[in-house]
């Protein structure tokens, strides 16, 4: 496979569309990390939601 | 399941749990497949080899207006139906929706230089999404600016209604005004004007763009949920101490003066 002359605009194109989705991804999952870690110290601390329920009663996901 | 019973954020959290892998593995599928079959495709009669830059540029270019699309009807259930989760689906889709329209806007810049001869050009195609691109920071600046939710969701999905406007722009502006981007050749009247070998290919990749969209849109949404009773506790803690240092005996000796006196 030959871009030919135009080969840095196809390559660049498709890196940095990689990146931006990289760092979309990356945002997400630390994002979700500091989330659950935040919500972990609270209810360390004897803090709960009105329900009663755990802070961090939530379904477990992978991210 | 309905609407209503997705209103419960718990309830939410459950269901997008049980979905998001599903969603992440199809997406990565599709992506490869997409990716493949554009790798593959042939070097265009005029364009040469950087027609393979359109297998990208364009499903970004249509996603930067439907992620406005998608915030536009939730500040609808914002603001008419007041759906607990419209503003946490708004607020979650700009920060996409603003990387998806700089890649349209990076991707389009890198693909005119050698077709056009320049990289940017003030005409009306471009310019609309380069408003369109700076009406997300704004939005993504607004949420940042105001501290209650509710009150920023109130003025999001206004401002977010009123940008809406920019979309029939954006899409028609390349029909109105004489710009040096090209006319719409998929969705048109009349059908899609590309060959077989180059449509297929940018469906793949439009289907698993916007695959990729809503995965990290339901998991945004998630992490959004989360702040938001982060937030709740950390107020609920704060009035706590605030109680109990009232109640504690010379804890506000201030207080005390003025009752004895």
């Amino acid at each position: 496979m030959s871009f030919g002359p135009y080969a840095s605009f196809i390559v660049t194109s498709y890196a940095a569309a990689a990146i931006v989705v990289a760092l979309l991804i990356g945002w997400v999952v630390l994002d979700y990390r500091s989330q659950t870690k935040r919500l972990r110290e609270l209810d360390r601390s004897g803090v709960t939601r009105r329900s009663g329920r755990s802070a961090v009663d939530m379904p477990k996901t992978t991210i | 399941m309905s609407l209503i019973d997705l209103a419960n954020p718990t309830r939410f959290l459950a269901l997008s749990a049980r979905v998001l892998p599903w969603l992440a593995a199809a997406t990565v599928i599709l992506l490869a497949i997409g990716l493949y079959q554009s790798a593959l495709a042939p070097d265009d009669y005029q364009q040469g080899a950087t027609v393979k830059i359109m297998f990208i540029h364009v499903p970004n270019a249509w996603l930067s207006m439907f992620v406005w699309g998608v915030m536009s009807v939730a500040s609808l259930g914002t603001l008419v139906w007041r759906h607990p989760l419209a503003d946490v689906a708004a607020k979650a889709a700009a920060p996409i929706g603003a990387s998806f329209t700089f890649l349209a806007l990076l991707t389009g810049s890198l693909w005119g230089r050698p077709m056009w001869g320049t990289y940017w050009e003030w005409d009306a195609r471009l310019t609309s999404v380069l408003i369109l691109f700076l009406m997300y920071l704004g939005l993504m600046a607004l949420w940042r600016a105001v501290e209650d939710p509710s009150r920023a969701a109130r003025a999001a999905a206004v401002l977010t209604l009123v940008g809406a406007l920019n979309l029939p722009i954006i899409k028609f502006s390349v029909d109105w005004w004489n710009t040096l981007h090209q006319p719409a050749s998929v969705m048109r009247m009349g059908g899609s004007t590309l060959d077989k070998s180059f449509l297929i290919p940018l469906l793949v990749m439009a289907v698993a763009f916007t695959l990729l969209f809503v995965t990290l849109h339901l998991a945004a949404m998630r992490n959004e949920i989360l702040r938001r009773r982060v937030r709740s506790l950390q107020m609920m803690q704060a009035s706590r101490v605030a109680f109990s240092s009232e109640m504690t005996p010379g804890a506000r000796p201030e207080s005390a003066s003025k009752g004895a006196a």
